[in-house]
């Protein structure tokens, strides 16, 4: 070691402290120079990360002054035209956090933005016993007596009796503090864990193999630019929180369960099932005396149920339809994997029509249109868009696929016609650039899974064959039409023709240099005296 | 080819010793301050003014906590009145901790190295001589302790393990401890009944008056609860009662009913019908008297008043309870 100051040996000691107990020195030589690589939509999880962090910060805060509870009080705090109405303590200390605690109302709001941006906030919402946030609960206790033969008495266990009752808040407190903050850093660390140990997946680029990571060490400049990155995220959440109100909750006043404020809208992330909710038609069935509520439960539970499961399980349903078990670092680009990427935009479509659905009668006033026509063009868009959707963009997928073929063998159009000196005209194409050609040639070729045969060369019938027969026509429907990218070879070859093409600009552009007139991006070779129109050249001839 | 595999070169040095080496093939473009020593030291001066900037902002904000008072509303154009204390709080705690940030990647950016390294990735799957001895031990495991000889001990250890988590189930059965008037009630009893009987009086909700036909014209409407409400909830110290008795009244000509749940359960073209959506419990108040429909502003499930509360649209199942009323004479002088 050559640190000569005080702080770093000190430092230096408490190392060799640690490391004599834990062994942490073998973890640092490892993963001090651990390399990132860079990618601005990396940047995304990051915003999230660092939300949640805020999230964390802002909540230990509010939990010192907000009162988890609905016994009854007197609003008696600055905020004038709400003096002497009767509320839920809850209801109180939040007009207290926003009114009567220097800076409350900023930790709150940063608290509700940040957690906007994280998607942590959904017991959040709830905790006010405003107007607003108590018709949500009322809601939610709706859906939940749905259930068929449970449902009625979960709501009764969960509210402690009939709605509202007085016990919700503070046991939702208790999920919203404990056990939901608590469950998210868990599952934030496993996955910090695995990215840790696996080393993060990167784009195609050059350099860039499914067996390396190309990018910035750890100490300094990714230390510098994550950790920097946290203060800036930090920081405009705090200007977002100082300056932009969001849930006033002092407008929409106490919660009581017979009143409602038109446009009732939830946050962002629970507005697809609420729509979902609003599309559905009123179905209903008694069966034996039980009455089962299709109207609440495919919306609010069986569509969230295999919206959120066929999520999870999709990365091994195409390991399984494609036979591709392998270890991938080197990420698909979109347009390779167009059946995938038109599976991805479906679900986007599908999410955005519910979520349209969430807002219909707020379109329904902003463009004086008739909810009821909104409502039914959803029902039937929600079934025939996404389809449509999947098949425009694995066609653009394929589309974009043979341009990059093109690339490849022929190089860039570069828009330039030259005249040759002996007449002929030709259009130059130039050779990519490093980065073009590493990341356009990083398409990895893929094969559908063989037709089975029916019985072996011995003649035992093939006991898998059916299963096996619909995999093959799975995966070479995954597959199908992709574009064949050419061999290393037929690269080399057609870039090298093309870069013998951009050879017959050069005395172009040495004319040009020499000359400093830059008159020839018309296409032909000028030169002293060379005639400028028809007629000038028909009187030199 | 070679433009896609740089670690061939002359890197092989600085790779056996960090664990990366630099990429060689991207083309790389000098930044101003490694060639300018003047261009260096303004970006260290840059970053060093920024951290003192967050500094001076900490100074500031304490200022501000100290100096604003908590009510005072000041006018910022575009924002409208706002309170002075929450705007100068927010905006230097905001600019305290985004130039730490904005300091901090000037620094990377201007200051440290911007080339692109490689590192090698390692196979995750563990050598096959682990793998043999983890397998080793599992068979030694099972075979000494007999899990697999003894099954009478296997069946019922795992019976065991299946029923112990009951009990801790059992528990939460008191969360809903009923009251004395819930006692021997299933829930579906108790949601569905309310406070109104037959010789409750309506009262206006809000003023708590008691409503009389003359205050309804044709097309108004009005919500209501039962006159016993506020005495139900002093004692019962919650909002159970209102959240299933609240009723809205609307007026139309009588010709105009079309048909209602009951003969005669109109008074003069007075309907009663309760306020909570049949949906999932939302209040409703948004009445169109032209249509007679009554809008649920959460789902927008609608019903129509004039033909017994009728789910019109919308993903409601069940009509609007109605409410048979009538006028109680005695009281009228």
């Amino acid at each position: 070691m050559t640190s000569t100051s005080p702080v770093e040996k000190a430092g230096g000691a408490t190392a060799t402290y640690v490391d004599q107990r834990i062994g942490s020195n073998k973890f640092l030589a490892r993963n001090l120079g651990k390399v990132f690589p860079d990618h601005w939509s990396f940047m995304l999880g990051e915003i999230a990360l660092y939300s949640f962090i805020v999230v964390l910060l802002t909540g230990v805060f509010l939990t010192l002054f907000f009162k988890p509870s609905m016994v009854e009080v007197v609003y008696d705090g600055s905020y004038v035209p709400l003096k002497g109405i009767k509320m839920s303590e809850a209801y109180a200390s939040s007009l207290d956090i926003s009114f009567d605690i220097r800076g409350g109302l900023l930790l709150r709001q940063m608290h509700h933005w940040s957690a906007l941006i994280f998607v942590a906030a959904m017991a959040g919402y709830s905790l006010p016993d405003d107007l607003l946030s108590g018709t949500g609960l009322q809601i939610a206790r709706g859906i939940m007596q749905a259930a068929p033969i449970v449902g009625t008495w979960m709501a009764f266990l969960l509210f402690g009796g009939e709605f509202p009752g007085t016990d919700f808040i503070s046991r939702l407190y208790g999920v919203h503090i404990l056990l939901i903050p608590g469950l998210i850093l868990a599952l934030v660390t496993v996955h910090l864990m695995l990215v840790w140990t696996q080393k993060h997946t990167q784009f195609p680029g050059p350099g860039r193999t499914n067996d390396n990571v190309v990018g910035y060490p750890l100490l300094p400049v990714y230390m510098a630019k994550a950790g920097g990155f946290f203060f800036i995220v930090f920081g405009i959440v705090a200007f977002v929180g100082g300056l932009v109100t969001i849930n006033p909750i002092w407008l929409f006043g106490p919660f009581t369960p017979d009143q409602v404020s038109a446009g009732s809208q939830p946050d962002w992330y629970i507005g697809f099932l609420d729509g979902a909710l609003r599309m559905m038609p009123n179905w209903e069935t008694v069966i034996f005396g039980w009455t089962i509520s299709w109207n609440i439960m495919v919306p609010a539970m069986i569509l969230p149920g295999i919206l959120f499961t066929v999520l999870a399980l999709y990365p091994f349903i195409e390991a399984w339809v494609t036979g591709d078990k392998g270890e991938h670092n080197l990420l698909d680009r979109p347009r390779n994997a167009p059946t995938r990427t038109g599976f991805g935009m479906m679900a986007i479509t599908f999410y955005a029509l519910l979520w349209i659905g969430g807002a219909n009668d707020i379109i329904a006033v902003a463009f004086d249109l008739s909810i009821n026509a909104i409502t039914w063009f959803l029902r039937v868009a929600i079934f025939v868009i996404p389809p449509i959707v999947f098949w425009i963009t694995r066609r653009t997928c394929l589309g974009l696929q043979r341009k990059d073929q093109e690339k490849l063998l022929h190089g860039y159009e570069s828009g330039r016609v030259l005249r040759l000196p002996h007449g002929e005209f030709v259009e130059v194409h130039q050779p990519l650039s490093v980065k073009d050609l590493a990341v356009i040639s990083s398409k990895t070729e893929h094969v559908p899974l063989p037709a089975p045969e029916k019985a072996d060369a011995d003649g035992v019938r093939n006991k898998h064959y059916k299963l096996q027969m619909r995999r093959h026509k799975l995966s070479s429907f995954f597959y199908k039409e992709s574009y064949v990218r050419p061999t290393d070879e037929e690269i080399e070859a057609g870039q090298h023709h093309v870069a013998h093409d951009a050879e017959l600009e050069a005395p172009l552009h040495a004319y040009e240099d020499a000359d400093q007139i830059n008159r020839a991006h018309g296409g032909v070779l000028h030169h002293p005296g060379m005639a400028e129109t028809n007629a000038e050249q028909e009187s030199q001839h | 080819m070679t433009d896609i595999s740089p670690n061939e070169g002359n890197h092989k040095a600085v790779e056996t010793k960090l664990g990366y080496s630099p990429v060689a093939d991207i083309p790389h473009r000098l930044r101003a301050a490694d060639t300018d020593p003047k261009a260096a030291k303004r970006a260290e001066r840059q970053v060093a003014s920024m951290f003192l900037l967050s500094m001076l902002f900490v100074v500031l904000f304490i200022v501000a906590y100290i100096a604003i008072d908590k009510s005072t509303i000041i006018y910022i154009p575009v924002m409208g009145d706002v309170g002075a204390s929450q705007v100068a709080l927010g905006f230097t705690l905001a600019a305290a901790i985004f130039l730490i940030g904005a300091g901090a990647i000037q620094w990377a950016k201007k200051l440290m190295p911007d080339v692109e390294v490689v590192q090698q990735r390692h196979d995750q799957l563990s050598p096959g001589s682990a793998t043999r001895e983890a397998e080793a031990n599992y068979e030694r495991g099972k075979d000494e302790s007999g899990f697999a000889r003894y099954k009478m001990i296997r069946r019922t250890l795992i019976g065991a393990l299946v029923l112990f988590p009951i009990p801790l189930v059992i528990l939460l059965k008191d969360l809903w401890v009923p009251t004395k008037a819930e006692q021997g009630k299933s829930p579906a009893d108790i949601l569905s009944t309310t406070l109104w009987t037959k010789d409750t009086r309506i009262v206006s909700d809000g003023t708590y008056a008691p409503v009389r036909p003359e205050d309804l014209p044709v097309g108004g409407l009005i919500s209501g609860v039962p006159a016993d409400l506020l005495d139900v909830e002093e004692i019962e110290g919650n909002l159970n009662a209102r959240g299933k008795a609240a009723i809205i009244l609307v007026r139309m000509q009588p010709d105009e009913i079309r048909s209602q749940q009951g003969d005669g359960w109109d008074y003069q073209g007075i309907v009663a019908y309760s306020k909570i959506c049949t949906h999932v419990g939302c209040p409703i108040a948004l009445y169109e008297q032209r249509t007679h429909h009554l809008l649920c502003p959460c789902h927008q499930s609608t019903f129509d008043l004039a033909d017994s509360g009728e789910v019109v649209f919308g993903p409601a199942a069940r009509r609007m309870p109605q409410l048979p009323i009538g006028v109680d004479f005695w009281e009228r002088g």
